[in-house]
């Protein structure tokens, strides 16, 4: 008889994996292990093939445009040139927009923001494969969706500045946009929580006999929330008419998709775990995105389900202005991207058409400066963080509760005289 | 009239609801073909069809999250978590979602939304099926903390939960679910069908939110208390012979301030009463408001009667709750000063 103690001497030592990305500050990007099937070559199932059919396609990467921006292969959505002109005019504003709500933070006008370049096309491509009516749970870089669905300029600068003009009376931080009428719901800092909201609304519309579907977006970060799985399983449970994006962009501030998963399977995949659609999906080639969404889209509107979605892109700038990669990842990393740049990728599309040219995209981009910059003079009139804010001290206390309790109501009197003596 | 037990109350406030708002469901773990393991939503789904009442899987995140994105449509739902003691995996979804979204839309969004929970102890039902958890949700802005302590009440005020703009946590004392246990665990069980307030409209009515009830008048001390509570206070004065006021709280936010002030104003002795542990409880919310407001009309200091700051304990739960044994001498001692 052996002890416990001498069986266990001679079991090898365990060790913990910690993943860790191939390249660091200093390093040369490496991006070469990543498999990048050609385009074209993802076989696209019937819209009301059985969820298997689809798993395939988890592993994959569903591609329309090929290295020389042609659209090839059975998932082309064989969009007018009309649609794919007004496609990358959006994704040229929210990088125009991007660029200058960057700049006006470092300028100190407001206290933070957000950039989603190179995942330009994840939101503008999937706005214009959904109805305008159909309902959208965003995570915090999903701005294209706004911009694709009309929501002025100015509008969201004025949230950004918590200025006069904030219709959300300077509550939220900076870019946590809500626009009911457009069908853009608030977001939420705290990650994952829209994913179960967004089924909820899905299983609510279908129990209305409605015949709008809903989307929600998630980070590849936050896939490891419980909010994730909960969500998941009940918007299988109960087929749910919902499209479930996650928008893998390999980076969770400082922390690379291999923290969440992705060195063992991808985000996808998760959808076999689920028994649910799955599709994973090139989100820097804009008609993929618009391919794929469609395509879950109409499975939803056809009682058939939820459609989980990978989108593989890159997140090309910091998390956030309060982020510097520089100290985690390659300098350049963005640049060496291989799926390239969503809208050169959609520019080059068009011109190989014959639908477009250099002379009309300066034209484009030149317009579009001058109206991101007309809309940030108009916002700016209504007050910056620092100067001219949203500070009417009542309001602090409305919106709680549709009513005022007694309670607020006596903190109101205490807030308001205290800033009267601060000399407000 | 009928006379019910909580339980039927409950459903019937349910019946009532589905019956008169086709955007009203009721959805919970087990809680559709079978009814809820306490029967609340029993028969419903054969009434209202599975789409209206129905089972969910095992994930209270889930259900909460899923329940706001209904409401945001435009649903009315009423969610139920099994036990209180489960409730914390939605913790997010309740504090930082549901309660905030109405302040962080300005108005854009609200959520109608009701979470009922059987919570308390008495029931010998260890640590996980035994606590009292409202004072984690009375501190969260946003949401609305109800307590009944009866039928009638149970009913009307989930009716009114129900209607109400906002999201309502709704604690349904479990011990009290069949009869209005006083804290005699070694009595014979009194059943609600001997009790006044089992009688119960079968139609619809409300009680509104915000509103405490006296349940018993008297002039020697106010004792403030929710749910179980409330026959421990009412049996205790009764067993000491002490004339207290019993106020039933039934509402935690917003708080019927106004009965408190009056109440205490008037008898110059306040003892608060309830299951949860005691450290950071609502009882020391109450404790600070009623000396903030009423503090030169106190004749002796504000007692806490509570459970201990534990976990609840199963083979001793007699020794942990907080029955006429703790209330009683915590009285003599307030009357005494």
């Amino acid at each position: 008889m052996t002890s416990q103690s001498e069986r266990r001497r001679n079991r090898p030592a365990l060790s913990l994996h910690v993943p860790e990305p191939n390249a660091r500050p200093g390093d040369t990007p490496d991006f070469s292990a990543i498999p990048i099937p050609p385009a074209g070559s993802a076989l696209r199932p019937d819209v009301a093939a059985p969820a298997e059919e689809t798993w395939p396609l988890c592993t994959t990467l569903v591609r329309v445009l090929d290295d020389e921006a042609k659209a090839v292969g059975p998932w082309d959505p064989r969009l007018d040139p009309e649609t794919l002109r007004r496609m990358l005019r959006d994704m040229v504003v929210v990088r125009v927009f991007d660029d200058r709500m960057y700049r006006a933070q470092r300028q100190g006008k407001t206290s933070f923001y957000m950039k989603s370049t190179g995942e330009e096309a994840v939101a503008v491509a999937a706005a214009y494969a959904l109805d305008g009516e159909d309902m959208c749970f965003p995570t915090y870089r999903q701005q294209g969706l706004l911009v694709a669905r009309g929501y002025p300029l100015v509008e969201m600068m004025c949230q950004i500045y918590s200025n006069r003009g904030d219709k959300l009376k300077g509550r939220q931080l900076p870019i946590m946009y809500s626009d009911r009428a457009r069908g853009f719901f608030s977001i939420s800092g705290n990650l994952a929580t829209q994913y179960p909201q967004a089924v909820g609304w899905a299983m609510a519309s279908a129990i209305k006999g409605d015949s709008r579907i809903a989307a929600g977006w998630i980070g590849d970060g936050a896939t490891a929330e419980g909010d994730f799985h909960s969500a998941v399983t009940f918007a299988g449970v109960y087929h749910a008419p919902v499209v479930l994006n996650v928008v893998n962009n390999q980076w969770a501030i400082s922390s690379f998709a291999g923290i969440a998963g992705a060195e063992l399977t991808t985000f996808a995949a998760r959808a076999i775990g689920y028994g649910i659609a799955g599709l994973r999906v090139d989100g820097n080639d804009a008609l993929a995105v618009h391919a794929a969404t469609q395509w879950a889209a109409d499975r939803a509107r056809a009682n058939l389900g939820p459609t989980l979605i990978e989108l593989f892109t890159y997140r090309v700038e910091g998390h956030s202005t309060s982020d510097d990669p520089t100290a985690y990842r390659p300098k350049d990393s963005g640049a060496a991207w291989p799926l390239g740049d969503p809208i050169q990728r959609l520019k080059a599309h068009l011109i190989g058409l014959g639908e477009w040219d250099e002379t009309r995209h300066q034209a484009l981009e030149e317009e579009v400066a001058a109206e991101v910059r007309q809309a940030q003079k108009e916002a700016e009139a209504k007050g910056t963080l620092g100067n001219g804010h949203f500070d009417d001290v009542e309001t602090m206390f409305e919106d709680v509760f549709a009513d005022l309790p007694w309670h607020l109501a006596e903190q109101q009197r205490a807030a308001v005289a205290e800033a009267k003596a601060r000399g407000r | 009239m009928s006379v019910m037990n909580m339980i039927e109350a409950l459903n019937s406030a349910h019946d009532v609801m589905l019956a008169r708002d086709e955007n009203v469901v009721a959805f919970g773990e087990d809680a559709g073909y079978f009814g809820g393991v306490f029967r609340v939503t029993a028969g419903l789904q054969k009434k209202y069809g599975k789409t209206r009442v129905f089972d969910s899987p095992i994930a209270e995140g889930g259900i909460v999250g899923t329940a706001i994105g209904m409401a945001l449509y435009g649903l009315r739902p009423v969610a139920e978590i099994q036990f209180a003691d489960y409730i914390f995996p939605a913790f997010d979804q309740i504090f930082s979602e549901a309660g905030r979204i109405r302040y962080r839309t300005a108005g854009e969004w609200s959520v109608p939304l009701v979470i009922r929970t059987p919570y308390g102890g008495g029931i010998f039902g260890g640590q996980t099926h035994s606590q009292s958890p409202e004072a984690f949700f009375a501190h969260m802005p946003g949401i609305k903390t109800v307590v009944p302590s009866n039928p009638y009440d149970a009913k009307g005020l989930l009716i009114a939960a129900i209607e109400d703009p906002d999201p309502v946590l709704f604690f349904e004392p479990k011990r009290i679910y069949n009869g209005p246990f006083d804290g005699y665990y070694d009595r014979p069980v009194k059943p609600w069908s001997k009790d006044p307030r089992a009688e119960v409209p079968e139609d619809y009515y409300t009680v509104p939110l915000g509103k405490a009830a006296i349940a018993r008048a008297g002039e020697a001390v106010t004792v403030l208390a929710w749910g179980t509570m409330v026959h421990v206070a009412l049996a205790t004065a009764e067993a000491e012979a002490i004339d207290a006021e019993v106020i039933d709280l039934r509402t935690l936010v917003p708080l019927d301030i106004e009965a408190v002030e009056q109440s205490v104003k008037k008898t110059g002795r306040c003892v608060i009463i309830h299951e949860a542990t005691r450290t950071a409880g609502f009882g020391a919310e109450l404790a600070a408001l009623v000396q903030e407001r009423c503090f030169y009309h106190l004749e002796a200091p504000i007692v806490r009667v509570t459970g201990y700051d534990t976990p609840y304990p199963h083979s001793m739960e007699w020794d942990y709750f907080p029955g006429p044994a703790r209330l009683g001498p915590a009285l003599k001692a307030v009357l005494k000063d």
